[in-house]
């Protein structure tokens, strides 16, 4: 088996033993973006740094001092800040800013000696389902380059499917890493709002983004996760609370658990194969002694309506820093100051950026709040009540991931309100503050992945991960 | 037909505390450009707010005395708008759920009896950064940003529109000014933008409930200023409306120079701030428990000292009135009083003396070499006999020039008064005999005389001679004469 197939849970034993060494690891990942560039998965490579850092850790390895996560080869969506590199968020108003310091996330994950190889493409300012907002353009799916990885963060999981680099970050704020995982067949994890800080992710919606792994195996989620979690500082919104040993619920039955099937997540604009996938998966977990109880979460119809208001109205403001003014891009010949933002902004931002502004500007305007933003609020906490009575009768929901498998490029890039049901399944665990994850359960007849969603009480990814890691063991005979 | 104003009051108080709201940069004035900042002030991508709770503890002293209601929960909101001095392209702010409301504030009107004007809310904001434009090394078409003040914790204090006078107004931001100085959470000064006062005015045919149309009034740099621009806004408005006109409501900045309030260049669309709630902070939370702190820590306040001096210290109002004003005057005072039995004789030399060095020499109280243990001395010495109240004054003026003790000043310059009779017997002989005439004139009953003797016996002990022992001494003698 090639090197670059395995996952870090297992890369890491043959790196404890010297069976391997990180700088031939690096080197056979930076020759693989080589021949994968035209998927189109990285906006910027660091060669140089990241040859440095595997030295450095080679060393540790060999002294016996090395991180948790010691030569994990690991790419960052361009939009988590990583100290002295370009931090574009996928666009042309941000193509020329270097961030002067690291995320929190980053701070701790070099702490634990991952070696980062670049940053990742994705869709604008993580707004689009397909990744073809990116004024880097397009991603392509490693599956098949006709069609899109999904988005927003489609070049984490096309790198990571296509074995560009071995784990990736994203950041998920209706679905950002789960549908990309689903169309790439890679595991993918937003976990519970406030888990992992928020400080130094470029935000779009406050108050739904979260960071999160994008893996080739449960495994590896479950390790990210555990070195990512916990309480900062810098974010007032993360949480302090216990951060769990998520590796444990590896290789767990899921014997007496009990399984949720929203009812809601199996209607109209379903695909069959998806649906079948689903059902299948339910099966698995009954015949290995789960116990699966259909729920109703009543208010889902309105899940996409309320979050293209909530996270719209968000962005708007999230965004008015990019004016021109300070850095980022600036038109030349400005004339005067209204010049330099209209401008700046209309030739800075694309089109879907500029859709979802102006969205939100209209949500927050005087006469206008009380209708949209206020009363889309009052549905967020109806929805939140409909997770909070399900979880009275069970530990965990499985769902649909998406509605479909991996769609052609260009296919949905003129009609947004298709392109937003891409969704669906995903944005009420956003606007719940919930855990969930999309683990590669099953293919269609075009031998698409298909991914199955798992969502958790809060803080309780531990669950989702036993199942999630369940599945991913008796899925390949399945598909 | 008789207008009567209507004027309402917001007032920004920028906080002393040491570090900006959300982030740990020092708020120091007066810093070269741009170099008070971080990722977070200067709203760089990806970075959050985390609030200073230091603001909050200022925010709970204010709110305490103005006798508000502390909101146990309060939230931020994002007020947006475009600026190039404004960072991230919204100010974080308060608007729904302040941090504190109906608070009250007692003001006085010379002539007048004291009266409550009400406050809606006082609530937390950021404060923004400065554009240059105007300054020498600007270009014409340019304007540079200082982002230092960005992050300046602010309270701004809105008051209900209870004001039916500019004087009122004034009055009202004397007492705040003098609240915020005693509690230690503001400078105050509002010539340098620390202490900031926006006005809404509008007038209203005497009798009649509704309110016209206000006006806004900014840039208003003093006291002073804001009751200027207060006096020609009402006249302007009554004027425009006598002749049948009416106001529009627009903005006005006040011109020191000129006297004059005009129109900012007006916009054609009103302003939409689009509030909404922050998503990047948890709410303020206030418990009982750290309210009760802060109150513990907070100082004695303008009126119950003032109402203090005059129980304790028996001093009369207006003693106790001019003493109260300044928090550091008032600590000088006690200070100084705390030794000396003649509380009003302290009273006298810090509101004559003491008060008249701090404005000839511009001084703070802090830097006075004459400390308030130096003048009870030189009290004390007066009530001893050991120097006159004129040699005290000379005393006095030595020991705040040098900072030298005045028992040092006194040995070394001999000012010790002569109290001792037989000391000053010679003196006296002498100067009965170098005035027959007087003495003459005393004995046929002129009793004023003897003022004239007394001052003879004083020049020629240049001062240090007790007047009492003269007195008692001069009669005695005279008396002699007579019999």
């Amino acid at each position: 088996m090639d090197l670059v197939e395995l996952d870090f849970f297992t890369t890491r034993e043959k790196l404890a033993t010297r069976e391997i060494n990180c700088k031939e690891l690096f080197e056979t990942y930076l020759q693989r973006i080589d021949k994968g560039a035209h998927l189109n998965a990285f906006i910027s490579v660091f060669p140089e740094n990241g040859r440095k850092r595997a030295d450095e850790i080679d060393r540790k390895l060999a002294s016996g001092k090395a991180g948790k996560l010691a030569g994990m080869i690991l790419g960052v969506k361009d939009l988590i800040s990583v100290r002295d590199e370009l931090t574009t968020c996928g666009s042309k108003i941000l193509s020329n800013f270097v961030s002067p310091y690291d995320a929190t996330v980053i701070r701790k994950l070099n702490a634990e000696d991952v070696i980062i190889i670049g940053k990742m493409n994705m869709d604008e300012f993580a707004m689009g389902s397909s990744n073809e907002n990116s004024f880097f353009g397009a991603v392509k799916n490693p599956l098949d380059v006709d069609r899109v990885p999904g988005g927003s963060s489609g070049g984490s999981a096309a790198a990571v499917a296509g074995n560009l680099c071995m784990t990736a970050l994203g950041s998920d704020t209706g679905g950002s890493i789960r549908q990309p995982a689903s169309f790439c067949g890679v595991v993918g994890l937003k976990p519970t709002y406030g888990r992992i800080s928020r400080f130094g992710l470029v935000a779009y919606a406050s108050s739904l983004d979260q960071i999160g792994p994008v893996t080739k195996s449960v495994a590896d989620t479950a390790l990210l996760l555990e070195v990512m979690s916990g309480g900062d500082k810098l974010d007032s919104t993360s949480a302090h609370v216990a951060v769990q040993k998520f590796t444990a619920a590896l290789g767990q039955d899921v014997k007496g658990l009990k399984i949720g099937l929203p009812k809601e997540y199996f209607s109209e604009g379903l695909d069959r194969q998806v649906a079948d996938a689903v059902s299948l998966s339910a099966d698995i977990l009954k015949s290995a002694g789960a116990e699966i109880i259909e729920v109703s979460l009543p208010h889902t119809e309105y899940a996409i309506a309320t979050y293209y208001i909530l996270a719209t109205a968000e962005a708007s403001s999230n965004l008015a820093r990019y004016d021109g003014a300070r850095y980022g891009y600036r038109v030349p010949d400005v004339v005067d100051l209204e010049d330099m933002y209209v401008r700046s902004r209309t030739e800075g931002f694309g089109a879907e950026v500029q859709r979802r502004i102006m969205l939100g500007t209209y949500v927050l305007s005087a006469g206008y709040y009380e209708a949209y933003y206020r009363k889309a609020q009052k549905v967020r906490t109806l929805i939140k009540h409909d997770f909070e009575r399900a979880f009275q009768t069970v530990d965990c929901l499985l769902t649909p991931t998406a509605p479909t498998t991996a769609f052609k490029i260009g296919e949905k890039i003129d009609d947004p309100l298709t392109m937003y049901l891409s969704d669906v399944y995903t944005v009420s665990v956003n606007l719940a503050g919930l855990p969930g994850i999309s683990v590669p359960f099953a293919q269609d007849g075009a031998g698409l992945p298909i991914g199955v969603q798992l969502i958790g009480k809060a803080f309780d990814e531990e669950t989702i991960i036993r199942v999630a890691d369940f599945l991913e063991r008796n899925a390949d005979s399945n598909s | 037909m008789k207008y009567e104003p209507v004027i309402g009051l917001e007032v920004h108080i920028q906080l002393l505390t040491e570090s900006k709201i959300f982030c740990s940069c020092s708020t120091k004035f007066g810093a070269e450009q741009n170099t008070h900042v971080c990722p977070i002030c200067l709203g760089l991508p990806g970075v959050l707010p985390v609030l200073n709770e230091k603001v909050v503890e200022y925010a709970i002293k204010l709110a305490l005395a103005t006798n508000s209601r502390i909101n146990k929960r309060s939230i931020f909101a994002r007020k947006n708008y475009f600026y190039p001095d404004l960072p991230k392209g919204y100010q974080i702010s308060q608007f729904e759920e302040p941090f504190c409301e109906f608070g009250r504030i007692s003001i006085k009107v010379d002539g007048e009896k004291s009266r409550e004007i009400s406050l809606t809310r006082i609530h937390l904001e950021e404060d923004a950064g400065k554009s240059v434009h105007a300054e020498s090394f600007v270009s014409k078409d340019e304007t540079l940003v200082d982002v230092n003040r960005c992050g300046t914790p602010l309270l701004e204090i809105v008051s209900e529109p209870d004001f039916r006078t500019p004087k009122e107004a004034a009055a009202y931001l004397t007492r705040l000014r003098q609240i915020v100085r005693y509690l230690g959470v503001c400078d105050g000064n509002m010539e340098e933008g620390s202490m900031r006062c926006d006005a809404n005015i509008s007038v209203r045919p005497q009798g009649q409930e509704k309110l016209g149309v206000k006006t806004e009034l900014k840039n208003m740099n003093s006291i002073s200023s804001v009751e200027k621009a207060l006096d020609f806004e009402i006249e302007r408005q009554i004027s425009v409306l006598s002749e049948g006109g009416s106001i529009s409501q627009e903005t006005l900045l006040w011109d020191a120079n000129r006297n004059v309030a005009e129109p900012m260049r007006s916009k054609e669309y009103s302003d939409d701030y689009r509030y909404f709630p922050e998503p990047d902070l948890v709410p303020v939370e206030v418990n009982e428990d750290w309210i009760d702190r802060v109150s513990q820590s907070m100082p004695e306040l303008p009126l119950a000292k003032k109402q203090r001096f005059v129980q304790e210290f028996a001093l009369p109002e207006y003693d106790a009135q001019v003493l109260s004003e300044d928090r550091a005057i008032a600590d000088y005072f006690e200070t100084a009083a705390q030794k000396v039995a003649d509380k009003k004789a302290v009273s006298n030399m810090v509101m004559g003396e003491v008060l008249r060095v701090i404005k000839e020499q511009q001084l703070h109280v802090k830097d006075l070499k004459i400390t308030p243990e130096y003048l009870s001395e030189i009290i004390n010495m007066i009530d001893e006999g050991a120097i006159s109240r004129n040699i005290a004054k000379k005393v006095f003026n030595r020991v705040a020039e040098t900072g030298t003790a005045p028992r040092v000043i006194v040995q070394q310059e001999g000012l010790l008064q002569i109290s001792d009779t037989s000391a000053l017997e010679a003196t006296l002989d002498q100067v009965l005999q170098e005035n027959p005439n007087e003495v003459q004139a005393f004995l046929n009953g002129k009793e004023k005389v003897i003022g004239f003797l007394m001052g003879q016996v004083m020049r020629a002990t240049s001062g240090k001679a007790n007047p009492r022992s003269v007195n008692a001494l001069l009669r005695k003698k005279l008396a002699d004469l007579k019999s």
